[in-house]
């Protein structure tokens, strides 16, 4: 059900993200959706893109630190107190989550969670349980 | 002009006194080892060398080398050459893992030790009316207990201060006019930063001279510390494997430092062949203690890269002078004056489950050194969250420095990014210019 999140390990160097954003251009590779940690060092990329497969497989063969994590992906109502009434769900399902972050699609009136949680199928479940309507990789390709 | 001798007979000896004074006493040294150090005494027999082969100095090159592993082997009594009954003392290095170094002395060791300090303390210009602050470490650590004696023999005023409290130091060099002060020369530069901070120009401070050793410092540093404490700045050596600070000393000409080979006997050696090499090539020092009683290792390899100069020098001295050393013939790194070798940091990084891709950089900010260690994290311990990288960071620092004794900030990178040369990575970036 899960979605999947590439991530990448970012080097706090000039130049540094944006050669990943060229190599994944030059293959044709669409990202919907990204988010930066940063420390003083390094910074943490999380993508979100139409072809992790390929995506992994370039980055990897580049040399890039990579890692694939199942996340939650939730579209929700582009409305004001949609996000809250999500969170809520999980806070009161005590689900503990470790980062989230959104993004807007270009063709529907919707927006989307991405969510990094312990457990994923716990946290589908108590999110379809409240009415909410999960996304998977597949309609990540659609959008 | 003063001469600022403290024992003008040996300082100003011809050289062929000088020679026959090694000579007797090497014969009589090399007796009391044989004798009392059966590993010593072992290593000679394996070479076929009897005390009775060696007449005089020109026949110390027949007996074999002590290194750094030799001491690790016979730690802690096997080098002692005294029952401790009549030892009076230990000191001992920083002491890094498995490297600990204990040296033994007895009353004369302890003596013939603060004698040497006191040359360095006198060649300074230093009489019995001066106030002598002490602001090396006191303890196992020989820098504050050698000049600590030192001072005690000139008959100057001394402040045992030992290191750090930089308010304290200053209220007491303030108060009670310090005139002399040894410390290590990044601590000298902090205090002198200090005061000039809190509005001291040089000609406020009382200070006339400074005796700085223990870590390497540049020319660069004696000009900015001689500039804001007002002082001339003069260089020491030692090792505790030898007896501490004063086996060499600067007088007032500051060309290299005067070697008191009356005590301790130095040559210059082909790392690779242990061959002796003649005055004034670059080799590895090598120290032969002449007449030290509990602890006297001869022919010590000291790992340090040197030269040996018997130039006239304009003091009057006869004693031969060794430059600044210019670098080390192992791996081993002084970082903010504890020894670090490379290795030590492979074997945290090994017991941490880490692939030892790894490089150490140092440098110096404002007179301190910083210590870096950059560490390639392999795709399984990657992971999407920054929380879990910090923490690892911060359990590599924290067993690095429980294995060394100081603390590296430790930064998790991508594989294969630290810089190879030729395939393998560079493992140390030394950035402090200090040469």
């Amino acid at each position: 059900m899960a979605i999947r999140q590439l991530t990448v390990f970012v080097e706090n160097k000039q130049g540094s993200l944006v050669a990943i954003t060229e190599m994944l251009s030059e293959n044709n590779i669409n990202i919907r959706a990204l988010s930066i940690a940063e420390t003083e060092d390094f910074g943490i990329l999380r993508l979100i893109v139409n072809d992790e497969v390929s995506a992994e497989k370039i980055l990897a063969d580049a040399g890039y630190l990579i890692r694939m994590t199942d996340v939650v992906g939730v579209k929700i109502g582009d409305a004001p107190g949609k996000l809250s009434a999500t969170l809520k769900v999980l806070d009161e399902n005590n689900i503990n989550m470790e980062y989230l972050y959104a993004f807007m699609a270009r063709t529907e009136k919707h927006a989307y969670v991405v969510l990094r949680v312990e457990d994923n199928d716990m946290t589908e479940k108590v999110l379809e349980d409240a009415g909410f309507h999960l996304i998977t990789q597949a309609d990540i390709c659609k959008l | 002009m003063a001469q600022n001798y403290y024992q003008k007979e040996i300082e100003t000896m011809p050289i062929e006194e000088m020679k026959k004074l090694q000579s007797e006493k090497l014969v009589k040294q090399v007796k009391h080892v044989y004798e009392n150090v059966p590993y010593y005494r072992n290593l000679m027999n394996e070479k076929g060398i009897k005390p009775e082969d060696v007449h005089g100095i020109d026949d110390l090159h027949k007996l074999p080398f002590l290194t750094k592993t030799d001491l690790r082997d016979a730690y802690p009594y096997g080098l002692l050459a005294k029952p401790l009954d009549d030892c009076v003392r230990i000191q001992s290095t920083s002491g890094t893992t498995g490297r600990r170094v204990v040296a033994f002395y007895t009353q004369h060791d302890i003596d013939l030790w603060e004698d040497c300090c006191a040359r360095a303390i006198t060649a300074t210009g230093a009489t019995k009316k001066d106030v002598c602050q002490v602001a090396y470490g006191y303890g196992l650590f020989t820098g504050g207990p050698g000049l600590n004696g030192g001072s005690h023999k000139v008959g100057c005023l001394t402040l045992p201060m030992s290191s750090g409290n930089t308010e304290r130091q200053i209220q007491f060099m303030m108060d009670l006019n310090a005139s002399l002060i040894c410390c290590t020369p990044s601590y000298a530069a902090y205090i002198g930063e200090t005061l000039r901070e809190q509005g001291y120009k040089p000609e406020d401070i009382p200070l006339k001279a400074g005796i700085f050793g223990a870590e390497p410092w540049t020319e660069e540093m004696r000009k900015g510390i001689e500039a804001t404490l007002g002082i001339k700045a003069y260089d020491i050596y030692g090792l505790t494997e030898t007896t501490g600070p004063g086996v060499a000393f600067e007088c007032s000409e500051q060309t290299g430092m005067h070697i008191n080979e009356d005590h301790f006997y130095a040559e210059i050696i082909d790392p690779d062949t242990g061959e002796v090499l003649p005055e004034g090539s670059k080799g590895e020092l090598v120290f032969t203690s002449l007449d030290k009683e509990a602890f006297p290792l001869l022919r010590y390899r000291t790992r340090d890269i040197c030269v040996l100069s018997r130039k006239k020098c304009s003091c009057g001295r006869t004693l031969i002078k060794m430059a600044k050393p210019m670098g080390r013939t192992d791996d081993m790194l002084i970082i903010r004056g504890v020894n670090v070798f490379p290795s030590q940091i492979e074997t945290v990084l090994l017991n941490e489950g880490y692939q030892p891709n790894y490089q150490i950089i140092v440098d110096r900010v404002k007179n301190t050194d910083t210590f870096e260690v950059n560490v390639e994290m392999s795709p399984e311990q990657f992971t999407d969250k920054v929380g879990e990288i910090l923490a690892m960071e911060k359990t590599l620092a924290e067993a690095m420095k429980a294995m060394l004794g100081i603390n590296p900030a430790v930064h998790l990178v991508a594989p294969k990014s630290i810089a190879r040369s030729e395939g393998k990575a560079v493992r140390v970036i030394d950035k402090r210019k200090l040469v």
